[in-house]
């Protein structure tokens, strides 16, 4: 069956293909372990999450999923190099108080780590923040100023900048309007951006 | 169903002080069927005051103390696993301890009875697991002391558990958990008929006891939960007596749990289950705690309570980091409660839910003896 009719999140679909049968894999921010639950039933992968909220903890534990209750960012430290093949943060990074260390330790836990963030350039959040002349609300970033659980905002560019500057290595780069893959001007057009990468050499 | 408590007796067992106690024996019960490939075998550890009479009713209609947990349909679901509980060893409910006559003397064994550990309880345990043909357990759960078991095991017989259920627990006493048991074992030994320990056969220490135990009760509750439960009610009054009789509503309670448990605990397993508690620390003998686990096999979920004082939540964490060290299939939730301690065994709605999902897995999960090997 196909992921995202499952699960509902495009992301999650290409997440779900970028790993391989039997993988070691942990997803930062799991909520209720749904894409856990898939690729452990599906890719026989072995999966470990890690969820703030008690409630989805809950949820992730009765249908059977691995999972830490504690902050992301903090639980982090206590992982050994080199534990996991993929560490996932979904649509997370724009919310994690210290990007840049969290997606440091996920190189250091994990041999590739797969980013999927909300991409601040798209043109109607642009478009959207020029018309009101206010912090932009859109489908992509619904919320007000003052209750957004978001507090760093980047772009597709942003980030590339930072994989060059770091020396990571991309694997893959996927960008997604929709249901459907972007591929000119990625930076204007994409809703979402999911990377693919590893550390340097 | 009615819940019959069994016996097995074995020769001898040496402790960790040294000393090899003989002719033991060892009160349990089951629920539910051993399967073919004797693969769902689950043993529930009582915590300090409990005993092998878990789920069903006994003879008297009493229900068993986590009989929420345990039966058809339940968390431990006895449809589908066989589930056994034993009387720990030091008891006073059917299982060798100070109160048990000595073989030697033809007399209780009072306060000649040996010094003993949680990991002496786990390897009596072993013995009457094995003795029951069971290669492997499905799963070892149990909260407070019961927790500390499972976590004996888990270091103990790491190839003889799939899974690990520590529920509101700690790998090690604190000074406040040694001091709240001093305070217990103190209250028993001032009482004059406690005549040190050698009350058998004449009157009990029942004062110092349930003292004791009044102690325990208020550490087992939260503030919420006895705000919630007595408030400042009076009890049968009006005005306050201005004097020592009963005002309160919760020094009724108190005094009633008091006295209530003399009747049904020796004094003597109180001062030595106590002792076992506060000498563990899981860590023992090894630099850290994360590297004491390195040698366990199992699957964990380890389970804690917001308003648990005096387990706190602190301690479960600590165990599940040096698990995450050293990375274990390691599962933990800290469910909301306002029951303290107590709501491993009260509170039970999120927990039959969240152990019924961990189970499952690891029944479709589970690595035979010989796979492991």
């Amino acid at each position: 069956m196909n992921v995202s009719e499952v699960l509902g999140r495009r992301d999650y679909a290409i997440i779900s293909q970028l790993i391989p049968e039997g993988a070691r894999v942990l997803d930062l921010g799991c909520g209720d372990g749904a894409l856990l639950a898939w690729l452990k039933e599906n890719k026989r992968v072995e999966a470990r999450g890690v969820e703030l909220s008690r409630d989805l903890v809950q949820v992730a534990i009765a249908r059977g999923v691995t999972v830490y209750q504690g902050d992301l960012e903090a639980s982090l430290a206590d992982y050994p190099d080199q534990a996991f093949d993929f560490v996932i943060l979904s649509q997370t990074v724009q919310e994690t108080r210290h990007p840049l260390v969290v997606l440091k330790e996920m190189l250091r836990i994990g041999r590739h780590a797969i980013v999927a963030f909300p991409n601040f350039g798209h043109w109607r959040v642009g478009l959207n923040h020029l018309l009101s002349g206010r912090a932009p609300k859109t489908g992509l970033f619904p919320f007000e100023w003052y209750d957004s659980p978001n507090i760093h905002f980047l772009t597709v560019i942003d980030f590339e900048e930072l994989v060059a500057k770091q020396g990571w290595q991309v694997d893959h780069r996927l960008y997604l309007s929709g249901p459907s893959v972007v591929t000119a001007l990625p930076n204007w057009r994409a809703e979402i951006a999911i990377y693919l990468f590893h550390g340097p050499a | 169903m009615i819940a019959e408590t069994q016996i097995a007796q074995f020769d001898s067992l040496t402790l960790d002080n040294g000393v090899t106690l003989r002719d033991i024996t060892v009160a349990y019960e089951t629920y539910g069927a051993l399967n073919e490939a004797r693969t769902n075998a689950i043993l529930i550890e009582h915590a300090f005051t409990g005993d092998a009479h878990a789920a069903g009713i006994d003879h008297e209609g009493k229900p068993g103390w986590w009989a929420n947990m345990i039966g058809p349909g339940k968390a431990f679901d006895t449809d589908h696993y066989f589930v056994l509980c034993a009387n720990v060893l030091g008891g006073c409910r059917g299982t060798t301890g100070p109160s048990t006559v000595n073989p030697a003397t033809g007399k209780p064994y009072g306060l000649a009875f040996p010094g003993i550990t949680i990991s002496d309880m786990v390897r009596l345990q072993k013995l009457l697991i094995d003795h029951l043909g069971i290669p492997k357990l499905l799963a070892v759960a149990g909260g407070s002391m019961g927790g500390m078991q499972v976590l004996e095991w888990a270091v103990a017989f790491p190839d003889a558990v799939e899974a690990c259920l520590p529920i509101a627990t700690t790998a090690r006493h604190s000074a406040q958990q040694i001091a709240f048991n001093e305070t217990g074992r103190q209250a028993i030994m001032g009482d004059p008929d406690f005549q040190n320990g050698n009350y058998y056969g004449g009157a009990l220490p029942a004062r110092g006891l349930s003292v004791a135990r009044m102690v325990g009760h208020i550490t087992y509750m939260s503030d919420e939960s006895m705000r919630e439960k007595f408030g400042r009610r009076l009890r049968d009054r009006q005005d306050f007596s201005y004097g020592m009789d009963v005002d309160f509503e919760v020094e009724s309670y108190l005094r009633y749990r008091g006295n209530q448990f003399v009747g049904r605990f020796d004094a003597n397993s109180y001062l030595y289950i106590t002792k076992a508690m506060d000498y563990f620390d899981l860590a023992s003998g090894f630099p850290s705690l994360a590297v004491a686990l390195e040698r366990a096999r199992s699957r964990f979920l380890v389970i804690s309570f917001t308003s648990d004082w005096l387990y706190p939540s602190y301690q479960s964490q600590e165990i599940v980091n040096a698990l995450r060290s050293r990375n274990h299939d390691v599962t933990y939730c800290e469910l909301s409660s306002n029951y303290g301690h107590d709501a491993f065994l009260v509170d039970v709605g999120e927990q039959t839910e969240i152990v019924r999902g961990f189970l499952a897995r690891c029944v479709r999960e589970f690595r035979s003896l010989e796979a492991v090997r």
